[in-house]
């Protein structure tokens, strides 16, 4: 673990909540917020898979648990600033409305994408988690053990 | 983070990066041919063929040394966009490229080894100039015999003579490309 402030916090935390963000919502939001800025191409959405290791508990040896298919592009906006995505699954439209908010997060409408699209979709990604650990909760079951007395 | 080390890759990468293998592949198969390759624009000092052929032939399992000036921190980064190859030093790496003497010694790349002749550097040498004059070639892929401008005589005669080790070599100058693997003669 590296030591110190991590200056990317802030971007890597909307990143991971834009990957997360369900099929179609963000290009959803970004729309109804703003017209979309114009851009140019880095990297055109690509697909391709990439290995996904894992640690038996979390604190084992590594291993490979398998590929995952994952979509990436990048871009640049006429005013410079250069917006990435990576997401899982094939959505190329989706990994655009990504990065379309990743480049827009680092100008000046940083404030306004923020109350508009990121805000509101991290409260319905939590929302959602909450939800499913709800559902999840209503089927645990609780076990009884009677004492035998045999010692 | 700059635009300009995201630039400069190809812009069709499955054509482009087709056209510039079969070039390296044609120089490889005929060494003393001298091919034409284009499509990506590095930053400098690397040139436009040096650049091609690290977008073509690199990805995230071959480890690349950059030797002397092409080691910049603007060439690491373009690297690591467009191809994300690993930067190591010569007793790791895949591939290596910078000017003849930068590349020096030859010793410290390895040349593979006695079951896996296969596991050896290929270093892509950035020329001044490159023509078909100078040392007299012979070999698989040459009928009767070629030239090509070389930096050295007698490092590319002991590299021969540690057939079937040895490194490969991509000459670049340009946008032009020619090669030199380990099975040419040079006299």
């Amino acid at each position: 673990m590296k030591d110190g402030i991590d200056k990317n916090k802030d971007r890597k935390a909307w990143m991971s909540l834009l990957a997360k963000a369900p099929e179609g919502r963000v290009a959803t939001m970004l729309d109804a917020a703003m017209a979309r800025p114009e851009f140019t191409w880095l990297r055109p959405p690509e697909i391709g898979s990439t290995m996904v290791r894992g640690r038996a508990g979390g604190t084992g040896a590594p291993f490979n648990l398998g590929e995952v298919t994952v979509t990436r592009c990048a871009l640049t906006l006429q005013s410079g600033e250069v917006g990435h995505a990576y997401l899982q699954g094939r959505r190329k439209a989706d990994a655009e409305a990504a990065a379309l908010v990743d480049a827009l997060m680092q100008g000046p409408s940083s404030d306004t994408v923020r109350a508009a699209i990121l805000e509101p979709l991290a409260l319905e990604c939590a929302a959602s988690s909450t939800a499913r650990a709800g559902k999840a909760a209503a089927t645990k079951v609780e076990f009884f053990t009677m004492t035998r007395g045999e010692d | 983070m700059q635009a300009n080390t995201l630039t400069g890759g190809f812009d069709s990468p499955a054509i482009q990066s087709a056209h510039a293998f079969r070039s390296v592949m044609e120089a490889m198969a005929r060494p003393g041919t001298v091919h034409s390759i284009s499509g990506a624009e590095p930053p400098a000092p690397l040139s436009k063929a040096a650049g091609c052929g690290l977008l073509t032939l690199c990805d995230a399992d071959t480890p690349v040394y950059l030797a002397g000036e092409a080691d910049t921190a603007e060439i690491r980064k373009w690297l690591a966009f467009h191809t994300g190859a690993p930067v190591t030093g010569p007793s790791h790496c895949m591939f290596a490229i910078g000017t003849w003497d930068a590349l020096m010694p030859l010793s410290s790349y390895p040349v593979g080894t006695p079951d896996y002749p296969d596991r050896s550097a290929t270093l892509i040498v950035e020329c001044p100039t490159l023509d078909q004059k100078g040392a007299t070639l012979k070999g698989p892929g040459i009928k009767t015999n070629a030239a090509l401008t070389l930096p050295e005589v007698d490092a590319f005669q002991s590299n021969r003579a540690l057939f079937p080790l040895g490194l490969d070599f991509i000459l670049t100058c340009d946008s032009e490309v020619a090669a030199l693997p380990r099975t040419t003669e040079v006299i």
